[in-house]
């Protein structure tokens, strides 16, 4: 009998078809690539990322600073790439956090319904119509000091860091759990599951051997898509002055000292917003490529209208 | 339909005073405090003072008793007042209101005013070069910072060409309509930028499948025009879904243009939230946070009913 393609090797195949998606993955890749290696390009430019220069305020591009200085004569270049490991880290690890939660919830959720059900979905709906933004603009500035947590986390460099990870973590999680949930409730309900619960299989095992293989491709392609959200999310907390405090550099609150001098140096407010625009615009296309690939239904050809003319 | 108003309605009841609750709580967790405040005021005041005035504001009772004392008042409808203003709440409210209004309804109009026919043109042939390019720009504004699209039209408009100003409203009384106009030109082609993207790619998405259905290739057979049978068979059910996001997404919006107006300082109600939540003006945050949740159930409870008015074929329960 003549092998066949495993759905690994045809959700490939549909994913490389998707041009844009693997030009955005090759694209976020280097990006990722050199925000890693900041250290070696320090390194590699002789200057300190973290050096202030009055001196040297607002140059143009030169040898030693490829993109110029920004208003403290740090390199821009540099700061980029740092602010880089830190959106991408949030955008990354707030994405996952929110995936992990919404998934163990929608689970449970979907597979015991009942009273349990009942609320999370109370729960999420309530969360959902929520005005969100000016939500985590309360969050983030909630004072620390007043939750008495342990001081050596509170005078931290990354708290902020901390803080804006858990933040976004608590609001990407309803989604992803409704999702989850829905699947799991119209699975609970097929063969392969009443046969494995028949034969004694107990509901940890159903969930974690039938259940979940079945439902991590919309688990992936919405954590995919969350990633990009959450870094416009924490790019714009930034900005307001909520999220990432400085000296630690992110994309977001880059732009906010670039505002103020929009008028004498707009070239500063240019390459920030850049990054987050091709890094959320890269992961939006992987998550539409990801949709392509592994979920059957999404296919082109059977969504295709009759074209005509 | 009466009953299904009727439970929602009482779902946004309870989840508004869940909401009042917690951001009671929140808003005391927020860095200082009234006491604080009327301390770096008044360099005369003791310890001793301070204490006589948390228990004369009743600040040392636990927070359910704080915040039922504050419910009952907001319920008698006093409000209190804005720190920040200097007047009650209510009369801050009103001028914001109708800013955020004007903001909104221009810059929804404008999204829609561009996205039906490049939402239609990229469905009429789909996987075509067109369609490509309208996808791409589509993804380009879901995925553009509002707020660096913000500054980059500032740089442009206001810094480089200076046709336009970079923000704030027209002085009262300085000209004509104009004047008071170009003060919304670049926030209204902000946010209009910023959700075309999502319509479009929300009205292809809805044509393509209205396209695919029995009734289309139908009307095709009796010969009707391409152009008729998009316009007159499609189009009308493919806005269906479109006119509910565009309910859900007002009241997202609502609160949502905060950025935007907070870049362009437009006094709106993303931009008072934003200040008075900056400000420590509690009463003011408060209020209108709640309002922006109001606003946000309503537009849900409407996208709801409108779903069910203009498809009947949807009932709920």
């Amino acid at each position: 009998m003549k092998r066949t393609a495993s759905p690994g090797q045809i959700a490939l195949e549909r994913f490389i078809r998707h041009r844009l998606a693997v030009a955005a993955l090759v694209v976020l890749s280097i990006l990722a690539l050199l925000a890693l290696a900041a250290p070696l390009i320090e390194r590699a430019l002789g200057v300190d990322a973290g050096a202030v220069d009055l001196f040297n305020r607002f140059q143009g591009p030169s040898a030693a600073h490829p993109l110029g200085t920004d208003e403290l004569g740090r390199d821009l270049l540099l700061r980029l790439l740092y602010g880089g490991r830190v959106s991408l880290l949030v955008g990354i690890v707030g994405a996952c956090a929110a995936a992990l939660i919404g998934a163990i919830l929608g689970l449970v959720a979907g597979y015991f319904g009942g009273l349990c059900d009942s609320i999370l979905m109370r729960l999420t709906d309530g969360i959902l119509a929520l005005p969100l933004l000016p939500l985590l603009i309360v969050l983030a500035a909630v004072d620390l000091d007043k939750l008495g947590l342990p001081p050596t986390l509170l005078h931290s460099e990354a708290v902020s860091l901390y803080r804006i990870i858990a933040i976004v973590a608590l609001f990407g999680w309803p989604t992803v759990a409704r999702l989850v949930r829905g699947a799991t409730l119209s699975l609970r309900e097929r063969e392969f599951v009443l046969a494995a619960s028949a034969v004694g299989a107990g509901p940890l095992r159903i969930i974690r051997a039938h259940i979940l293989p079945n439902v991590a491709s919309p688990l992936i392609i919405a954590t995919t898509l969350a990633v990009g959200n959450i870094i416009l999310l924490e790019s714009v907390l930034s900005f307001l002055g909520l999220g990432i405090q400085p000296p630690l550099p992110s994309w977001g609150n880059m732009l906010s000292n670039a505002q103020e001098l929009i008028w004498s140096v707009p070239a500063l407010a240019f390459y920030p917003g850049l990054l987050i625009f091709m890094t959320v615009m890269a992961f939006n296309f992987i998550g539409d490529g990801l949709q392509n690939a592994l979920d059957p239904r999404a296919e082109p050809d059977s969504r295709r209208g009759k074209p005509y003319g | 339909m009466p009953g299904l108003v009727l439970s929602r309605l009482g779902q946004a009841v309870i989840v508004l005073l869940i909401m009042s609750l917690v951001i009671y709580g929140l808003i005391g967790l927020m860095p200082g405090d009234p006491i604080d405040l009327m301390i770096s005021a008044d360099p005369n005041l003791t310890a001793a003072d301070a204490q006589r005035l948390k228990a004369l504001y009743g600040l040392d009772r636990p927070l359910y008793e704080r915040w039922l004392r504050w419910l009952g008042k907001a319920l008698s409808g006093d409000f209190g007042y804005s720190r920040l203003y200097a007047s009650p709440v209510t009369e801050v409210l009103g001028p914001a209101l109708v800013n955020t209004l004007k903001l909104l309804g221009a810059s929804l109009l404008l999204s829609l005013a561009i996205a039906v026919p490049a939402g239609v043109v990229a469905a009429l042939k789909p996987y075509s070069v067109r369609d490509y390019a309208i996808n791409l720009a589509a993804f380009a504004g879901i995925s553009i910072p509002v707020f660096w699209l913000a500054l980059m039209l500032i740089i442009v408009f206001a810094v480089t060409l200076g046709v336009l100003p970079a923000g704030g409203t027209g002085t009262p009384g300085a000209g004509g309509s104009w004047e008071d106009l170009k003060y919304l030109v670049l926030p209204v082609a902000t946010l209009a930028l910023a959700s075309v993207g999502g319509h479009i790619r929300f009205i292809r998405g809805a044509l393509l499948e209205v396209l695919a259905q029995d009734y289309i290739r139908t009307a095709r057979a009796k010969g009707a025009s391409p152009g008729r049978v998009v316009l007159k068979h499609a189009l009308r059910n493919a806005l269906i879904p479109v006119v509910t996001i565009l309910a859900l997404e007002f009241g997202t919006l609502f609160s949502g243009a905060l950025i935007t107006e907070t870049v362009f300082a437009y006094p709106g109600m993303g931009k008072l939230i934003f200040d008075a939540i900056m400000g420590n003006d509690f009463n003011l945050a408060l209020i209108a946070l709640l309002l922006a949740t109001l606003v946000t159930l309503t537009g849900n409870l409407l996208a709801d009913l409108a779903y069910a008015w203009l498809d009947p074929r949807i009932s709920y329960r």
